[in-house]
Parts: structure tokens; C-alpha cells; sequence
């Protein structure tokens, strides 16, 4: 098993016809994912190398049955490529897009939770269980199956994780970018309550930065609900206060957010935190022989 | 993206939020002329920087002369300008080097009857914006939301309904705001609340917020920061952008596309994505070196962008060294090592580089490297590299 997407994950893309959408659907359907179809508004009938193109996510989801679609629409109308996908019931709506407006993901966001729909995103490289099914921007060839359940709100750090997880033989079961906005649809306790069910996954690492309160929520959580363990790294520790450090959500602000807080909730926890960004590997195999 | 506080107030004032009179002004004796057109008898002369704490804050090598000064003739209004205009001033948030004061702002002064705060923010956890409120105006908001907690009333709001009547007399009555003063505190928090949306803020904030002697509310302060991602929105807003109250190199940066923010040390970093590029700095720092900058030159970085990336790093006199960290994934390391070689030629890496390359076509990226002609320091990984930078820079 795996969380969220396998094999049988039937995948649109919407924006299929932009240079990002059309290399990276390529890109997901050469490691195996089935792209089964594309949306760009106005051009359907048309096809990207084989994969039809529809005008809308309904018709597409119509004659595919897909149920899940990958978003790289630009930022003035991501908001409404996702409330598309959730209108049309597409199960995971993974929006890759970088630099949606924070407000538009207020709305977003309240419709989506009133939904069946998984949001993903935005602003995150997107999910995969390796050797099934990739939606997203992530290098394919760095994942390995096996049992840690990965969930990160950076980007390459997510690669740097799991190419480490990679060379001590673990393996992943499904890794999740969750987005570098201050608004995403989904968090990481949404995840650890799937990756605690999930029979593939032994264990669970988390990437966290600095930044709002989701990793001492998480922690809080991890403490009475997560019997499997769990290890973390927070990216950060020398960010100065009230500078954004790319990612919209990374910032100090007010003395809140500060790697130190992040790092004292989850060790009390019981949750092994790696000490620098090299040792993320070495802290989940050090979680699993603990436990 | 911030701006100041007289073109908040300017904003303000066309969206019904209540604000006094007062004018901007670069010279000394502009700032007396304001003074006389205000008509007196006291007036306001303010710094205007895009860094709060002003009032508390002191010029460079003048404890005396304040960042905000009440003034009562033509010639206090001459002086306070020129102790400000082209000094630098501290507060609590401009870092001990200060930042150089080009404008400030003469205000009609009032009759405060009672000092409030007000600030709007998007409550990441509650995933809405959220209206705080306070009685503890005029002071540092964050002593208060750690010390006093109780005394920061909040209401979450929809954004495309506003803040309802409900919500705003709920928070009267917590502020003890009564009669005529509540009609008017209530039309001004659903005006802020109103602005807050169709400005697309990331914050708004109005400390001090007064009550006058005729229980209007009016705002003394504006302190704005609006969504950079939502500035397609409002070209408008582009003309109050002050490039001077930014760093250069920052600008710079942003105009190629780069994510560049300047710190302290002397380890210059170039990586891509922005959660490996605060890892860089982190490793860096815990293998007992300091990282002069952040950047990340993100995913989809051309040649171009990495080239000019590296002349604003080795532009900095103070860098002692380079770490260049890549995980290619959308990033391709042949790209990286195209520009690497190019900026060699362009500008020339007279400090040592250590560069980490992982991921996409690493193989070929590796190779051209090796190669050139171009002097490099070759990691293994990133403790490896960290080290490395470390030592080559001690």
C-alpha cells in the first residue's frame, strides 16, 4: 500500500499546453504514472504527444476517469483551476504553481475542505509513491520504494531527504511536498493520520522551516495519535527575524515561528530531530532502531 | 511589499478610513510651510521609514533627536526636519546600522482621548484573516501578546464578506467603546477590514489608534505590507514602491529572478530551492563558519540568471568563499556548471569555491567542471562541502 496515489492513480493535467505542464506531464508519464488526459481551456480536441487535451476538468474527468489532476495554470488563475478540479470531484488536486495570491487561497481553502477533494499545494513539488505514480516536478530517479513516509514543505530538501533515505537502503512508501505558502490545502497532520494507517510505512519523516506553528501542532499530535517513529529536520536555525527566506511562509515574524521552538516541541514529543540537513538519513534510521 | 506610512494614510483616506491632515515633505523648509498650512498649534513631524519603533528610535549620533517629534511653531517643525532628513535612525527594527531618513511626514496633531491598536493579518492556522484589536496602544504589540494575551480581542472574517456588524460591536464592547464613539468605531473596522481585502494586504496595522476628544476614531499610524504575489492585481501599487529602503544587491537580485536576502557572514551560498538554501546556511553555521547571504536561484534557473547570480555574490566585499549546492531537479547541473564557467571568464572567482552538485545530469555537469580551467573545491556531499567551505575560508 502507499497513501494517497498508486498505479491504479488515473492523472490529468491541467495546463497541459504551457512549456512547465506539457515537459512535466512527459516527465510523470515516462516513469510510469498514467497521464491520461490534459486541460487548457480552448484547446481541446487537440493532444500533447498522444495525451488527449480537454476544455474543461469535467469533461476530462468524463471520458478518463481521472482521479487526480496536477495543476501548473499561472498564479492569476490557479485559484480557479482548483476549484475546478474540486467541482468536477477529482480526488487529489495537486497544484504545483508558485505565487498564488494568499487571499485566493482563503477561498480555496474552505471549499475544498467542505469537499471529498485532497488539495495538495500550492507552491510544492507534488507527491509520489515511487515506482507507481509521480505527479510532480521531483527528479523520478533519486525515489526507491520501501517504508518511509516522507512530508516536507521545501522542495529540494524533500530530494536531499529522500536521496539520503535512498542510500541507507530504507525507501520511501509515499513522499508529499506540502507547499511553501502560508495557506496550503493540506497539512502534516492530515498526512501522519494516513501514514500511521498505512501498512507500507514504517516510519515517518518530516521536513519542517521556520515560520507559522504547523510543526508544533504536528508535534502535538505525534505525541498522543503516531505510534510509528518519526524523525524531523527544521531548515532555518540561522534565519534572522522578519526576512522572508523565499518561501512566502518561511519567515520570523513577531518572535513566532523560530526553528529553536520547532525543534523543542518536537523533541518533546520523542520525535529524533537530525541536527543538520546531512543527517536527515541517519535521524529516521536512528528512530527506527529506537523504537 | 511595503510602503510608508504618509501613502497609507493617502490610501486610507480614499477608502473612508479616517485619518488627519498632513503633508510629505524632503526639506527642512518644506516641513515649516507644512507646518503653517496645517494652522498648528501643534503638529507632528514623523520619519518615514519601512521600519516601525520610530517614535522610540534616535538619529545615528543624536540620542536626542527622535524618529516621531511634537512640535508647536514653524521653526520646531524647521528644526525636527533637519535633525532628521539625511540621518540615519535606529530603532528596534532597522538593526543597530540604522537606515537614512529622505522624507518625512508633517501631521495635524489632535486631542487623544484614549490610545488603541489595530492590526489585520491572514491567521495561517485558521486559513481566514483575522482582526485584532487592543487597548494597549501606543506600545510594543508584541510585549503585549506575550505578556497580556487576554488584551488582544480577535475576530476571523470572510474575505468576501467582510467583517460583519456583529463582530465589530462585539469588539466595541470588549474595548469599552460606547455611544457615538462605537458608531464610529464600527464603520472604521469595516473599512479596514474592506481595505485589508481589496489591497490584498499580508498586514495592516494602525498603532497607535486614537479616540479624539469628539470620539472619532482616526488612525495616527499605517503600517502596510501588501502580498507580493498579488500585485498583478493592483499595478497601481507599483508607483509606492521606494527602492531606496531596499538593499541593492536585493533589488538586484529580483530583477533576474533570484530570491537573495543579505546577511552577515562571509560564506556566500548558491543553491537552489529555498528550503536546501536555509539548510545551506544551517550547515554552514553548525560546522562553525556564517552564511553572507541566502539564495536561491530557483527551479527553473537558465544560465543567465546563475551568472548573474554569482556576480552579486562575489560583488560583496565581504565574501571570503562560495558554497554552490545543487540538487538538480527541474535544475539541471550541466546548467549550473555552464554558468559557473561563464561567470569564471565574466568577473573571476578570486576566493575559493566549493561546489556540491547532486541530481539531474550530475554526470555531464561534473565533467564540463573538470574540464575547464576553473578552480574548484569538489564535495562529495553536504557535510563534505560544508567543511570544506569552512576550512577554506578560515
Amino acid at each position: 500500500m502507499s497513501i494517497l496515489v498508486d498505479k491504479n492513480t488515473k492523472v490529468i493535467c491541467q495546463g497541459i499546453t504551457g512549456s512547465a505542464g506539457k515537459f512535466h506531464a512527459l516527465g510523470c508519464r515516462d516513469y510510469g504514472t498514467q497521464m491520461v488526459g490534459g486541460v487548457t481551456p480552448g484547446k481541446g480536441g487537440q493532444d500533447v504527444e498522444g495525451i488527449p487535451v480537454f476544455d474543461t476538468v469535467e469533461e476530462a474527468v468524463d471520458k478518463t476517469g481521472a482521479d487526480a489532476t496536477m495543476i501548473f495554470v499561472p498564479p492569476p488563475f490557479a485559484a480557479d483551476a482548483i476549484l475546478e478540479a474540486v467541482d468536477a470531484g477529482v480526488r487529489v488536486i495537486a497544484a504545483i504553481t508558485e505565487g498564488v495570491p494568499v487571499l485566493d487561497m482563503v477561498r480555496v481553502y474552505e471549499k475544498v475542505k467542505a469537499s471529498d477533494s485532497v488539495l495538495i499545494g500550492p507552491n510544492c513539488p507534488g507527491l509520489i509513491t515511487p515506482g507507481q505514480c509521480k505527479i510532480g516536478i521531483m527528479p523520478g530517479y533519486i525515489h526507491t520504494p520501501g517504508k518511509v513516509g516522507v512530508m516536507s514543505r521545501s522542495g529540494t530538501l524533500t530530494y536531499e531527504a529522500v536521496w539520503q533515505t535512498s542510500s541507507l537502503k530504507l525507501g520511501q512508501s509515499t513522499c508529499v511536498g506540502l507547499g511553501g505558502d502560508p495557506i496550503v490545502g493540506t497539512n502534516y497532520i492530515d498526512l501522519f493520520k494516513q501514514f500511521q494507517e498505512d501498512d507500507q510505512t514504517e516510519a515517518i519523516l518530516m521536513i519542517g522551516e521556520i515560520g507559522g506553528s504547523a510543526e508544533e501542532e504536528a508535534a502535538a499530535f505525534v505525541k498522543e495519535n503516531v505510534t510509528k517513529p518519526v524523525a524531523a529536520f527544521i531548515a532555518g536555525r540561522t534565519a534572522p527575524p522578519g526576512k522572508r527566506m523565499g518561501h512566502a511562509g518561511a519567515i520570523i515574524s513577531g518572535g513566532k515561528g523560530t526553528a529553536e521552538e520547532k525543534v523543542a516541541a518536537l523533541e518533546a514529543a520523542g520525535i529524533v530531530v537530525a541536527p543538520s540537513p546531512a543527517k536527515m538519513g541517519e535521524a529516521i534510521a536512528e528512530a527506527i532502531r529506537k523504537a | 511589499m511595503k510602503i510608508h506610512e504618509y501613502q497609507g494614510k493617502e490610501l486610507f483616506r480614499a477608502a473612508g478610513v479616517p485619518v488627519l491632515q498632513g503633508q510629505m515633505v524632503t526639506s527642512a523648509d518644506e516641513a515649516a510651510a507644512a507646518y503653517k498650512k496645517l494652522g498648528g498649534p501643534v503638529a507632528v513631524v514623523k520619519a518615514q521609514i519601512h521600519a516601525g519603533g520610530r517614535g522610540k528610535g534616535h538619529v545615528i549620533d543624536n540620542k536626542d533627536q527622535r524618529g516621531v517629534v511634537l512640535v508647536r511653531s514653524a521653526d520646531e517643525a524647521r528644526a525636527a526636519a533637519d535633525g532628521l532628513l539625511g540621518n540615519k535612525l535606529v530603532t528596534i527594527q532597522t538593526g543597530p546600522e540604522g537606515q537614512t531618513v529622505s522624507k518625512v511626514f508633517v501631521e495635524a496633531g489632535c486631542d487623544i482621548a484614549r490610545e488603541l491598536y489595530l492590526g489585520i493579518v491572514v491567521d495561517r492556522a485558521a486559513a481566514k484573516p483575522v482582526l485584532m484589536v487592543s487597548t494597549e496602544g501606543g506600545v510594543e504589540i508584541e510585549k503585549v501578546a506575550e505578556e497580556t494575551p487576554e488584551r488582544i480581542h480577535k475576530e476571523h472574517f470572510d474575505p468576501a464578506v467582510g467583517l460583519e456588524a456583529f463582530q465589530a460591536r462585539k469588539l466595541c464592547k470588549k474595548l469599552d467603546i460606547e455611544g457615538p464613539a462605537a458608531k464610529h468605531a464600527i464603520r472604521f473596522m469595516t473599512a479596514m477590514c474592506r481595505f485589508f481585502v481589496d489591497y490584498d494586504c499580508s498586514l495592516a496595522e494602525i498603532n497607535p489608534l486614537v479616540i479624539t476628544g469628539n470620539e472619532e476614531m482616526i488612525a495616527l499610524d499605517a503600517k502596510i505590507t501588501f502580498d507580493e504575489n498579488a500585485l498583478f492585481r493592483h499595478k497601481e501599487l507599483e508607483e509606492l514602491r521606494d527602492l531606496s529602503e531596499e538593499e541593492e544587491s536585493e533589488i538586484r537580485a529580483g530583477k533576474a529572478g533570484l530570491s537573495y536576502v543579505k546577511l552577515d557572514g562571509n560564506i556566500a551560498c548558491l543553491v537552489n530551492g529555498a528550503g536546501l538554501a536555509m539548510s545551506t546556511m544551517d550547515i554552514i553555521k553548525y560546522h562553525g563558519g556564517e552564511p553572507a547571504n541566502f539564495l536561491d536561484v530557483g527551479g527553473g534557473a537558465n544560465a543567465t540568471q546563475v551568472t548573474e547570480a554569482f556576480r552579486i555574490l562575489l560583488s560583496d566585499p565581504s565574501c571570503k568563499g562560495v558554497l554552490v549546492n545543487i540538487f538538480g531537479g527541474i535544475a539541471r547541473c550541466t546548467t549550473i556548471a555552464d554558468a559557473l564557467i561563464t561567470a569564471s571568464k565574466e568577473v573571476g572567482f578570486n576566493v575559493p569555491l566549493v561546489v556540491r552538485l547532486e541530481g539531474t545530469e550530475v554526470e555531464e555537469g561534473r565533467k564540463m567542471l573538470a574540464d575547464s580551467d576553473v578552480e574548484i573545491i569538489n564535495a562529495m556531499d553536504l557535510t563534505d562541502a560544508a567543511e570544506k567551505i569552512v576550512a577554506a575560508t578560515k
